[in-house]
């Protein structure tokens, strides 16, 4: 039972970081109707922009966390104005290709700079782990969960109270409609990929002081986001959330209870089951013959 | 003129290995055989029937983990490993076409990528069949009567006639009524279930023939090596796959090979003056290039030329 | 004989059909006319298993049709087209057919991969069927050409020609003469009628009337998901349900 519960807490501190990732995910391919498989690389993205500010240049926590997102923003902003901005009319498998092709340069480019070893991400925070009756939590994981909560909570109120937001819905709902009512299409996707591309960042600045940053690390997390995108259904950002919560606890009880080494088998059975069970309850756009 | 110049290249093919004296470039044809099979084999997926796999890399390291363990641990012959690897390969590709049955494009692509995860941490965790990450040494050289094929001439030979039986597999194919169903499929699915092609039987037999391709790669590569470790299931493998397929040119006979050959030789031609990492980073801008500027591929591209002249 | 019996399709709460019953005599020119969201294209997607009924059956010489996918009701010669242009679009002309000659062949993974000479003479035949369906829609001139690249008019050439080679014994055709000239719908007028007169049975959707009196032999009315009247085409102009329908719907 006490396991249990420091297996939720654990489980509640990786899904925060993996809904960012997915609410990113989500809102890329459900607004853009483009597979990004080049989200992951986002995330190092963010985990390297961490380790230059905090191991390098010697900036303090919360500075780096920003200027992880930044860096999320305004690169994910560039790939979509130069390679998907170009291809918007294209197919989808078009545009998958080319997110697949910027997935292998980018993890080789970051590769070529930050070399092959891992690196860790030092933090402020001290080791000595809190202790709240049966569970022991480190003052770094809670920390990334607080944050993580405030950045989904930002999502939200983003999403739902600004002007930005009111067209990112009015777009999802109906791309053409909505360019004809006005809404600048091609600003809003920029400004799509760009925040997706910045929560996923800030979810590598959190993950990588608890792991470690190492080039490859964005292959896993983009199959996570995908499996909490799967789960949510497409361009639901509550339901991301949710996956995202989901997916990091069922990992948690999957590595403690069955084994540790099919942790991450965890994912892409959730993507495989949900979407051979429910394939219609997750892109029900039911098309009439005809 | 068409057929001269197929005799000159079947000659040519023929007696490669006698006038290619260096062992290295020889190593390096081999290695592009293999990943044309393999190129072959997701071309009819991608090309014909229109579903990307991103999963091709597990039907490779199903064939390979099958031959060398039959003929490891139950010292089968590498003559019944070979198709015995093709078919469990292939039955991977029954199942993954029954349960994608109603998925298409990235859905389609989704579940195969996890299949092929799934696959690779069974490899890397079960310690018993597999011996994990440390991989299976030691697998064996096919014999042919009194002859071992340990030579790189000898394989160089094993691997020309795969390629040939491959190509005029999926050549047959794609003539017949069953390619036209599969390229039905990619063109119009609604259309093609109105004139009687049942849409799930040819997308299940395609990735069935597709995976039971790739696996008989996969045995032709773990013989050669005489290695197989987890590192069969690496996605780059299927990478270099879809890059061949697309810069070759998709849904053409010659294209997998074309995008085999020159996506195998180039990597080892650059090697002297580059890095690995440069080369992948390479890859992935000239995948980025070849979506904008040579969509259909190299083949149709050259097709396109040579019929305006 | 195609039978319709009481087949019900509801959308969410909308009911498209509300219990239809018809029959099509075979070796007829049959046509379902109606105003827009009578309901015609949703009793040919339920005809061909593209819906299923919420309600109700179709059979063919008795036998249930309901609850077949398509290619199967195709495999028992009820064959379709689409009210919007549907062919193949990057395979030639010719191509279009020989995919649409599919139920025609008999080859075998099998026999594929060892190269049968039984498949060659198989070929052989399928290429001069192909050939022949060509000739009959009028498209030899076309013959090599992209059938997306042709003008509209002869797309749906096309796709007749891709029907016709599925081997109907029933065809249903989805407003065939939809966006054609006058001579162009003359021309798939007199097909539909050589169509009928080789033996196959014509079920008709169709907007416009001139070509739908002048070519069949019994005219169905659908209005709301209902049957409102069936009859020969000189009756059904003359039916005051029928006549007010028309005016209904064009004054809403």
């Amino acid at each position: 039972m006490e396991q249990l519960l420091q297996h939720l807490v654990n489980g509640l501190v990786l899904g925060g970081t993996y809904a960012l990732l997915g609410i990113g995910l989500t809102l890329i391919f459900g607004l853009m109707n483009v597979v990004n498989f080049a989200h992951g690389e986002f995330y190092t993205l963010g985990a390297y922009a961490a380790f230059a500010a905090l191991g390098l240049a010697g900036l303090d926590f919360t500075l780096a966390l920003l200027g992880a997102i930044a860096a999320g923003a305004l690169g994910g902003a560039l790939c979509e104005v130069s390679l998907l901005r170009p291809l918007r009319h294209e197919s989808i498998d078009t545009t998958m290709l080319v997110m697949i092709g910027l997935w292998i340069a980018m993890q080789n480019g970051e590769l070529l700079v930050w070399g092959g070893v891992a690196k860790s991400i030092p933090h402020p925070f001290p080791t000595a782990p809190l202790v709240l009756g049966p569970v022991s939590l480190a003052p770094l994981r809670l920390f990334v969960l607080v944050v993580a909560a405030a950045l989904i909570a930002a999502s939200y109120l983003l999403i739902q109270r600004t002007k930005l937001g009111r067209a990112m819905r009015a777009t999802f709902q109906d791309a053409e409609t909505s360019a004809l009512m006005g809404v600048p299409i091609e600003r809003i996707h920029t400004a799509t990929f760009a925040f997706g591309s910045a929560l996923a960042a800030a979810a590598g600045a959190l993950l990588g002081p608890i792991f470690l940053a190492y080039p490859s690390m964005g292959d896993l997390a983009s199959l996570k986001a995908f499996s909490v995108v799967i789960l949510g259904g497409l361009g639901n950002v509550p339901g991301a959330t949710l996956g995202g919560l989901l997916l990091g606890v069922a990992e948690e009880l999957g590595a403690g209870y069955v084994s540790s080494g099919y942790r991450d088998a965890v994912g892409f059975l959730i993507i495989i089951v949900v979407l051979v069970l429910r394939p219609a309850g997750i892109f029900a756009r039911a098309e009439r013959i005809g | 003129m068409r057929r001269s110049g197929r005799a000159v290249a079947a000659l040519l093919a023929l007696t490669l290995p006698f006038w290619l004296a260096n062992p290295y470039v020889l190593h390096v044809v081999i290695m592009a055989g293999i990943f044309g099979v393999l190129a072959l084999s997701l071309n009819l997926l991608l090309g014909y029937t229109g579903q990307l796999s991103l999963g091709h890399a597990a039907f490779f390291g199903i064939g390979a983990y099958t031959s060398a363990l039959l003929t490891l641990r139950l010292e089968w012959s590498f003559w019944v490993a070979l198709p015995a690897a093709a078919t469990a390969a292939g039955l991977a590709g029954w199942c993954i076409g029954r349960l994608a049955l109603k998925l298409r494009g990235a859905y389609f692509v989704l579940v195969t990528i996890s299949f092929a995860g799934v696959v690779s941490l069974v490899s890397i965790n079960w310690m018993d069949l597999t011996n994990g990450p440390l991989g299976l040494p030691g697998v064996p050289p096919p014999e042919l009567g009194p002859w071992s094929l340990r030579t790189k001439r000898a394989y160089y030979y094993l691997v020309l006639a795969a390629v040939a039986a491959s190509s005029l597999a999926c050549k047959r194919l794609v003539g017949s009524r069953i390619g036209r169903a599969f390229v039905a499929l990619r063109e119009n699915e609604s259309l093609a279930e109105s004139v009687g092609v049942d849409v799930t039987h040819y997308l299940v037999l395609a990735a069935v023939v597709s995976a039971g391709l790739a696996g008989m790669a996969g045995s032709l590569y773990a013989h050669y090596t005489r290695f197989v470790s987890p590192e069969v299931f690496l996605f780059t493998y299927t990478v270099t796959m879809v890059i061949m397929v697309v810069a070759g040119g998709k849904g053409t006979l010659a294209g997998p090979l074309v995008g085999a050959g020159l996506f195998t030789a180039l990597p080892e031609a650059l090697r002297a003056v580059t890095s690995w990492q440069w080369q992948m980073l390479a890859y992935g801008v000239l995948l980025v290039l070849l979506v904008f500027f040579l969509p259909r591929g190299i083949v149709p591209a050259l097709t396109a030329v040579r019929r305006r002249s | 004989m195609l039978a319709v019996r009481d087949v019900a399709v509801r959308f969410g709460g909308v009911a498209a059909l509300d219990g239809v019953s018809f029959e099509v005599r075979p070796g007829t020119i049959t046509s379902v006319i109606g105003p827009n969201g009578a309901g015609k294209t949703t009793a040919f997607n339920t005809i061909t298993g593209y819906l299923r009924p919420t309600r109700g059956e179709v059979t063919y010489d008795g036998a249930r049709l309901t609850g077949l996918r398509p290619s199967a009701i195709a495999r028992r010669g009820i064959v379709r087209t689409f009210q919007r242009t549907s062919v193949f679009p990057a395979l030639s002309v010719v191509d279009n057919v020989r995919v649409g000659l599919h139920l025609s062949g008999t080859a075998g993974l099998l026999e594929v991969l060892l190269g049968r000479r039984r498949l060659r003479d198989e070929e052989t035949r399928l290429a001069r069927q192909a050939d022949e369906i060509v000739e009959f829609v009028g498209l030899r001139h076309r013959r090599a050409e992209i059938a997306s690249e042709l003008p509209y008019g002869e797309q749906r050439l096309v796709e007749l020609g891709v029907a016709l080679a599925a081997g109907p014994r029933v065809l249903l055709l989805d407003e065939p003469g939809a966006g054609m000239s006058a001579p162009e719908k003359g021309v798939v007028s007199g097909l539909i009628r050589r169509i009928r007169d080789q033996g196959a049975t014509v079920l008709l959707v169709e907007h416009d009337m001139r070509m739908v009196m002048g070519i069949s032999d019994t005219v169905i009315v659908l209005n709301g998901g209902r049957v409102i009247a069936e009859g020969a085409p000189a009756a059904i102009q003359a039916h005051p349900d029928v006549i007010r329908a028309y005016l209904g719907s064009a004054s809403a």
